[in-house]
């Protein structure tokens, strides 16, 4: 039985006084995607067809690499704040809701790194 | 995971026919959501057929009129009947409006009506609003300041100061935006919803008002206001026209403002 006051309902916890910095980086991510998805698009189209020396040579120049580094580093973040809100609004029991989130986090992490780090072999030709 | 059918005692079945327009040429059928707490039923769609001629141009009209000729245990709030109490709150033809601004010649065929979407209903037409007022206490809807009033003056506003509650002080809380949006049906337990942050903006942006930053304070909250994913359904449905969209992005905007 829940004899608790509307409005001791809606204060619960309080305001978790944080909120600004999860919206403003999907803002900043989400813009800059936006040359770099083009950028990247145009790359593919680019690279589609060379062999093998002539990727590794384009991802070798440094603006290439840092533009790339930039890109997928940008897009896993963009997409592990993105699952986040879709998590939080739709997932109900806590327990199935804190699994998501900690599984969103660590496979955006993992795919965020292995990308950074495959790029950075290419470019230190290790 | 987030309700998106109802349960089983919420199924809504077909009801009764009313029919009150014999030979009548100008007439309408309602299909109006019934649901009794006593009787242990599904809710159902009862049809009343009226005759125009003998009602109001207002959808609330016709509601008055059923209930004053054909029947009496149709359960609705009303007051004022023209737009400024927003007690007549409800869901007409899809949409979430006040019953009494909206004609009924702007529908083409049947008009049906709701309660307003996803909140508990007490009868009929009639839904529980608890929740959503007490949503409304919680941001302290009153001037706080820390400056004494003057003994002898009133808290002075510029000309220019005062239009800015233009499009926010208008607001009549019927709670038609709040119960249209889709993050208030799946979060309003944490979420506040348009209508309430609209009021939290019109406290904030107040040039009298001495607490804006405890106001900014008490809803930076990923739930309170950043469940608005800008989707925009209040400003499409307000009967008054309206933005609270535009409110909770002003909203968005200053928190990012004393930040960077």
């Amino acid at each position: 039985m829940n004899l608790q006051s509307p409005l001791g309902r809606v204060r619960g916890l309080g305001s978790a006084k944080e909120g600004v910095h999860h919206w403003w980086s999907q803002r900043l991510t989400a813009v800059a995607l936006v040359p770099l998805s083009l950028w990247f698009i145009y790359s593919l189209v680019v690279v589609t067809g060379a062999d093998y020396a002539t990727v590794v040579a384009w991802l070798s120049n440094p603006l290439q690499a840092v533009l790339m580094l930039i890109f997928v580093i940008s897009l896993y973040y963009h997409a592990a704040l993105g699952l986040q809100v879709v998590i939080e609004d739709y997932i109900k029991p806590e327990w199935q809701k804190i699994a998501c989130l900690i599984l969103v986090k660590f496979l955006a992490l993992l795919a965020g790194l292995s990308s950074a780090i495959a790029v950075l072999k290419v470019y230190l030709g290790l | 995971m987030a309700e998106f059918t109802l349960p089983k005692n919420s199924k809504v079945k077909l009801g009764k026919t009313f029919a009150n327009a014999e030979g009548a040429t100008n007439k309408k059928t309602f299909r109006v959501y019934r649901w009794e707490p006593d009787s242990g039923e599904n809710p159902r769609l009862d049809s009343y057929e009226i005759n125009l001629d003998n009602c109001g141009p207002m959808v609330l009209d016709a509601i008055i009129y059923i209930k004053n000729e054909i029947d009496s245990t149709l359960t609705f709030r009303r007051s004022c009947r023209e737009g400024i109490c927003g007690s007549c709150a409800m869901n007409i033809g899809g949409t979430n409006t006040l019953a009494c601004t909206k004609a009924i010649n702007e529908f083409d065929g049947d008009v049906a009506i709701y309660p307003l979407p996803h909140m508990p209903v007490i009868k009929d037409l009639v839904p529980d609003l608890t929740h959503f007022y007490a949503q409304y206490a919680s941001i302290k809807p009153w001037m706080q300041t820390q400056s004494a009033l003057p003994p002898d003056a009133e808290r002075l506003q510029s000309k220019e100061e005062r239009e800015k509650l233009d499009g926010l002080y208008e607001c009549i809380l019927c709670a038609c935006c709040s119960t249209s949006c889709p993050s208030y049906w799946w979060n309003s337990d944490r979420y506040l919803g348009p209508a309430i942050l609209l009021q939290a903006y019109r406290w904030i942006i107040d040039s009298r008002d001495e607490y804006t930053g405890e106001r900014l304070d008490d809803l930076e909250d990923p739930f309170r206001l950043y469940r608005c994913h800008t989707i925009m359904n209040c400003t499409n449905t307000c009967p008054k026209g309206l933005n609270p969209a535009k409110a909770i992005a002003e909203i968005k905007k200053l928190m990012v403002s004393r930040t960077v």
